[in-house]
């Protein structure tokens, strides 16, 4: 722990990385499909990083390419000063981690609370003795506040919330540094959201867990994240603080993003003005030239047509890729 | 002398307030009283709405809120007779200008949906037929509910209202099957759709939910203007607190099939009197003081199998009472048309009363 702290390079550092997929668009046709295109970004120890876009815009994917769940086309990445490689991706998934989405098919419905929840440690072959198995299982369902008696159960008797909580043991299971949330509240009830989004921030506190934190509710992240990433059809537009990118965006595409949040409170609701985007995104199998944001956005110029801008930063670690801002 | 004073007023009072009555049920193009919907499946009948009422005025937006398992669908369901075939109105009334269309003939029932109420559903993908061209479901929609009823005056009318709605190249488009169409684009075919007969009213169930942010912002602004220009009623049907805030006039939130508190959109976000809506609010994060700790609602949601005798809401409450344990609250108006059913509040005016009186007492005994 010690060594930890006196260590403040950044746990995750993510550089240029690509996932490509092949999509058939004839008989002996195929196209790659750029869902991530040249992502880069750092976490620091004991933060949580949000990722926004909407939905095909590559940030689930960021979190499985990270995880190697998807083999990444291009890019390194370094956890924790070591290279992450197809190779000892085995042995790092002990300190990485992932919770999933979708509560109802990320548990297999045929395996207990208890042997989800001990799978990771069989894999990993973090106890000596059955007991201790069973020691610690209890000690991570007595972490996410589950009922301990409920180890024998499966998971379809349990509502989406307790089984988000299963998810996050599991997870929690073999002690990571780092977790990778990939919406993992948008599936619940508003009122259960905010059980599970405290037990994140108790988990950080306690634990110290860096999150990568990936969901299209803004208002969640703001919350969760000390700081935002947005991605626009596999590319960053801007990361900043959660604040900062709250209160004085500078990507069109985050300035129309955030007034497009639908507020819950009905005078600065009514007061709102909407930046309204003309269209839908898209396809990334047919991206725009240049930057892939020109085609909605209300700057656009020749220049955008012709190359995608860097991602800058605008100072104390405003990063924004535009060339008209 | 005095005596007959305020009598007299109280009088008048009385009858000003039975006017307001009189006034906002004429004002009511639907009203929905005492509704009782149960499902009969092979583990029991589920309760899934439980006496729920509301007025519905002319040309307003009422939002209904409520998490999975609330009933919020099923009232809009039993407002349409879409129920499953599980499924029946077991009580209550649903007036439609006077009207209850209970007693409504199927084929009376045929008209009223589609002419006079429409729905759009949460999900344009399961609700369009990927097998038909845009073109000919809008036609089939507008052929069978209204007076264009060769294919020609059918075609005209539909890219009408494909233009309405903001598809570009209306023409083309018509010919395409849904699945040429983004999320979004498919919402506003649903909407063409619904519109199509110029229904009074209109009821959006979850329409925005399986879209983006800023699709759901063109599609809420859609239904605005259209709302605008045409003067329909709408009942949307949300868990977004944030939609509701920036839609509706009139709020209902339900819990457990039954209606927690109902009132203006500023009545419920800025004075509610139900513990639910409270604890609702407060397990969102609050837009002026993002890092505040959210302060969820324990417990998990309402399991409607096996109902609690009392308040639905009472085994989550943090402030229950032994009466909510046995007996379901009674609405109770809060001032000016805000309703909540709480027996917390029925004790606080108790309270008052009690206090006033002693406060009488005590100063009585003072002189």
């Amino acid at each position: 722990m010690a060594e930890e702290i006196r260590n403040d390079a950044p746990l995750v550092e993510v550089r240029d990385l690509k996932q490509y997929f092949d999509v058939r668009t004839g008989a002996f046709k195929s196209k790659p499909l750029k869902a991530v295109d040249g992502v880069s970004f750092d976490i620091n120890r004991g933060e949580t990083l949000g990722l926004v876009g909407e939905s095909g815009c590559g940030k689930t994917t960021v979190g499985r390419a990270l995880l190697h769940l998807y083999k990444p086309t291009g890019g390194t990445f370094k956890f924790d000063g070591q290279l992450v490689t197809d190779k000892n991706i085995g042995s790092m998934r002990r300190q990485m981690q992932m919770v999933f989405q979708d509560p109802y098919s990320s548990l297999n419905p045929r395996m207990t609370v208890e042997d989800i929840i001990g799978e990771p440690l069989d894999i990993h072959h973090l106890y000596k003795s059955r007991s201790e198995r069973h020691d610690n299982i209890m000690a991570l369902m007595q972490i996410v506040e589950l009922n301990a008696e409920h180890e024998t159960r499966y998971a379809h008797e349990f509502s989406g919330g307790q089984r988000q909580r299963i998810g996050i043991a599991r997870a929690l299971a073999v002690n990571p540094k780092f977790i990778v949330c990939d919406e993992p509240v948008s599936a619940l009830d508003v009122s259960i959201q905010a059980q599970v989004i405290n037990m994140f921030e108790d988990l950080q506190a306690i634990l110290g867990v860096t999150y990568l934190f990936i969901a299209h509710d803004l208002l969640v992240v703001h919350h969760i994240s000390k700081r935002i990433a947005v991605m626009y059809l596999g590319k960053l537009v801007e990361i900043a603080d959660a604040d900062e990118l709250n209160s004085d965006p500078v990507h069109p595409y985050t300035q129309s993003l955030l007034s497009a949040v639908p507020i819950p409170d009905p005078k600065t609701a009514r007061a709102a003005k909407r930046i309204i985007l003309q269209g839908d995104v898209p396809s990334p199998l047919n991206m725009p030239s240049g930057c892939p944001f020109r085609t909605r956005c209300r700057f656009a110029t020749d220049q955008c047509a012709v190359e995608m801008p860097e991602l800058k930063d605008r100072g104390s670690g405003h990063m924004v890729a535009c060339w008209n801002k | 002398m005095a005596i007959t004073d305020t009598d007299v007023n109280s009088k008048i009072q009385e009858e000003k307030v039975e006017e307001k009555v009189r006034e906002n049920e004429e004002q009511a193009i639907l009203r929905v009283e005492n509704l009782h919907t149960s499902f009969f499946t092979d583990s029991g009948e589920v309760r899934a709405v439980n006496g729920v009422s509301f007025n519905l005025p002319k040309g307003k937006v009422l939002g209904v809120v409520g998490e999975s398992g609330s009933g919020k669908s099923v009232t809009a369901y039993s407002i349409m007779q879409i129920l499953a075939d599980t499924g029946r109105v077991v009580e209550g009334k649903i007036l439609y200008k006077g009207e209850n269309i209970l007693d409504y003939s199927e084929k009376k029932m045929n008209s009223f949906r589609g002419e006079k109420c429409s729905i759009i559903f949460q999900d344009p993908m399961t609700s369009l037929n990927p097998t038909f061209t845009i073109g000919w479901q809008l036609r089939e929609a507008i052929q069978l509910h209204t007076d264009y009823k060769t294919k020609e005056e059918a075609n005209k009318r539909a890219v009408e209202l494909l233009k309405m709605v903001g598809i570009t190249e209306p023409e083309r488009r018509m010919k395409q099957y849904p699945f040429e169409y983004s999320g979004g684009m498919r919402q506003r075919v649903m909407i063409a759709m619904a519109l199509a007969c110029e229904p009074d009213i209109l009821i959006a169930d979850e329409q925005t939910t399986a879209l983006d942010v800023t699709i759901q912002a063109q599609i809420l602004e859609l239904m605005k203007e259209l709302q605008k220009e045409m003067g329909m009623a709408i009942i949307l049907v949300t868990h977004d607190l944030g939609v509701i805030a920036s839609m509706c006039d009139e709020i209902i939130v339900m819990y457990g099939g039954r209606v927690c508190e109902r009132g203006t959109a500023d009545d419920i976000f800025y004075r509610p009197c139900h513990e639910y809506t409270k604890g609702l609010l407060r397990s969102i994060p609050d837009v002026k003081n993002m890092k505040e700790k959210l302060v969820p609602i324990g417990g998990s949601p309402i399991n409607m199998l096996s109902l609690p005798k009392g308040c639905a809401f009472c085994p989550r409450c943090e402030k229950a009472l032994k009466v909510c344990l046995e007996n379901a609250p009674d609405e109770m108006e809060m001032p000016d048309g805000h309703y909540a059913s709480c027996w917390l509040n029925v004790k606080k005016e108790y309270e008052e009363e009690i206090n006033a009186e002693n406060q009488k007492t005590a100063g009585k005994e003072h002189a």
